[in-house]
């Protein structure tokens, strides 16, 4: 029977619904409008809502003083670098996991994600000292690395979770067809689980993307990414509120439109299985 | 050339025994059908063959070589599964092309051998649609396609109707018997439908908790079942079974005797009894008959008795038709 819902309660639940957004996205509004206004009106003590004198300078400040684009590109590199690398080692260990289990797999699968319980400066100094020795401070390389081992957990845990749902038939099926191991995760595992692939992709990007304990510590002047570029301006100059938004919006942007533009596939992959 | 031999094959999960010691010699050619309760093993034993499970302990020889740890792969045998199990991600045709595409063939030959088993199989008009796409039978049809192209050894199929409706099971039933007579490959059938096993098969197996039971021709087992499970399985209606007395008369533990061995009359006979439900099929009329101390019986008659609940009847066994069995069941 399908449930009758009144109209009222429809319109109620809609606003409701706009409220929640707008709550949530007010502060990124505040940060993009701000972004526009001058200092003065940014700090003053009765602010407006929109600038009421309009003015790109912000941007161009944030240019001059610390190079956008070379941060921008070092962001785009780590994110993407460490999610692919990510994947690349996580394919097959979800595959072993999901179709191949042993007595240990759930442990294993626990403890992996206990990884990502523990606070990341219990690891600070260690992981800073190796950093030291190798030679990988302030590296793009280095920092791609590390970004993988952080989000490894969450890339196996999310594939491994999207693998559970492909029947075993199907590749047993391409087992007797003739297909070695390698064909059977390139030709039936993967094309089979692109959603789950893709989103699993996307969310590590964004999580890369906004990393800032790590990036801040490990890096400085060379391989700072668009976290890295935002921190120089919250500090110590005292505070430039727009100009620090407008750092802001340019960091956020890129992502912001990835996501934008892939909020079906995200939407799709974070509730696959959910509904069968 | 197809022939399989399994040599003292046993398999365990873990700590729990599901194939104790089978011995099998399957011939070139033939079509052996594995029959038995669910959970007697069937599949795992199908399973074992194609290399999709390792053995326990034993030996599996494929044309006399020993490929008890060679991959499925590398065995040269097409599997046909209960789910279909096709690739959802692909084309008909690109679903029947994958194993060729796997063996490397040129893609002339691939798109020749694919356009050959399509027409066979009536697949023609759909071979640029998603699996998602077709019916049930349709499915069928592709699963059999993808295993048909690459030619192999032998091959397995593991329940491939039982998904089907009736009218279609019965349909897919003859062209599998069908195509069977034209490949002349070896082709190893799993069901628990004892039609198929009796109208498919050269030679069928029976199991039963992992053992076989009896492994002969159809007729073979009906007419000759080496025990009474044997006896019970094969057949329908089921055989009807006496213990005690009435058993010991024919110096057996127990005797059985099929539903269509009886001479029914209303007025004199062996065994005495009620006539409970009268299922009427037509060709023919199963009765369920209540006998006086003997249970409840079947019996088979022709379509145009006209017997009602609460008839009493006398049942006559055909005294060259009844089976013996000793303590432990097997056929004396
Ligand atoms: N991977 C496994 N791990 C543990 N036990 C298993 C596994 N696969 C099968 N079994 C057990 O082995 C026994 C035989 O299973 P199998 O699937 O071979 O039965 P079957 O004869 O094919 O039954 P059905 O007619 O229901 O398909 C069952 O008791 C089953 O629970
Ligand atoms: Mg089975």
């Amino acid at each position: 029977m399908a449930r009758r819902v009144s109209t009222s309660t429809k319109v109620g639940f809609t606003v409701l619904a706009w409220a929640v957004a707008l709550l949530i996205f007010s502060p990124i509004l505040w940060t993009v409008l701000t972004a526009f206004k001058t200092e003065a009106e940014a700090i003053a003590a009765q602010p407006t809502f929109f600038p009421q004198n309009f003015t790109l300078e912000n941007f161009g400040a944030v240019q001059d003083r610390s190079d956008y684009f070379k941060h921008a590109i070092n962001s785009i590199i780590v994110s993407f670098g460490s999610t692919i690398l990510g994947l690349i080692i996580a394919i097959p260990a979800a595959w072993s996991m999901a179709f191949a289990p042993s007595k240990r797999t759930k442990d294993i699968l626990m403890w992996m994600l206990s990884t990502k319980m523990m606070p990341a400066v219990g690891v600070l100094i260690p992981i800073y000292l190796i950093f030291r020795d190798l030679r990988l401070l302030d590296t793009v390389h280095g920092l791609t690395l590390i970004m993988t081992l952080i989000n490894l957990p969450i890339i196996v845990w999310m594939l491994y979770t999207y693998f559970k749902e492909i029947p075993v038939d199907i590749l047993e099926a391409a087992r007797m067809d003739g297909a070695e191991l390698w064909n059977e995760i390139v030709h039936v595992l993967v094309p089979m689980a692109v959603p789950g692939i893709a989103s699993t992709l996307l969310l590590n990007v964004i999580l890369a993307w906004n990393e800032a304990f790590w990036t801040i510590t490990l890096t400085s002047g060379r391989a700072g990414t668009l976290t890295a570029f935002i921190s120089s301006f919250s500090s110590p100059q005292g505070l430039f509120l727009a100009k620090l938004s407008a750092a802001s919006l340019l960091a956020i942007a890129p992502i912001l439109l990835l996501g934008w533009f892939s909020q079906k596939q995200l939407v799709r992959g974070l509730t696959f299985g959910a509904v069968k | 050339m197809g022939s399989i031999t399994l040599e003292h094959v046993n398999k365990s999960f873990g700590e729990v025994e599901i194939i104790p010691d089978i011995s099998l010699d399957i011939r070139d050619g033939e079509f052996v059908v594995f029959v038995g309760p669910s959970g007697c093993g069937k599949s795992t034993l199908l399973r074992l063959i194609a290399g999709l499970e390792d053995t326990t302990s034993g030996t599996i020889l494929l044309d006399g070589q020993d490929v008890t740890d060679a991959p499925p792969a590398r065995r040269g045998l097409a599997m046909v599964f209960q789910s279909y199990a096709l690739y959802p991600h692909m084309s008909v045709r690109d679903n029947i092309a994958f194993p060729l595409k796997m063996a490397k063939l040129p893609q002339d030959v691939i798109d020749q051998k694919v356009d050959y088993a399509a027409r066979t199989l009536n697949l023609a008009s759909y071979l640029d649609r998603r699996p998602r796409a077709l019916s049930g039978g349709q499915r069928q049809r592709v699963a059999i396609g993808r295993a048909i192209v690459r030619e192999p050894k032998a091959f397995l199929f593991d329940e491939p109707l039982s998904n089907l409706d009736a009218a279609l099971r019965v349909n897919m039933r003859l062209e599998i018997t069908e195509l069977h007579q034209q490949l002349k490959t070896t082709m190893i059938y799993v069901t628990h439908d004892q039609v198929e096993a009796m109208t498919m098969a050269d030679r069928i197996v029976v199991l039963n908790a992992g053992n076989v039971e009896q492994f002969g021709s159809p007729l073979d087992l009906y007419k000759k079942p080496a025990n009474r499970f044997v006896a019970g399985f094969i057949g329908s209606p089921k055989m009807n079974f006496v213990d005690g007395p009435e058993a010991a008369k024919h110096n057996a533990h127990s005797i059985g005797v099929r539903p269509e061995h009886f001479k029914l009359s209303t007025t004199e006979g062996a065994w005495k009894g009620t006539v409970g439900v009268a299922e009427q099929l037509g060709s023919d009329t199963f009765l369920h008959v209540q006998t006086d101390g003997l249970g409840l019986m079947t019996i088979r008659t022709d379509g145009d008795q006209t017997f009602r609940h609460g008839d009493v009847v006398w049942l006559t066994p055909d005294p060259t038709r009844i089976y013996k069995f000793d303590a432990a069941g097997k056929a004396i």
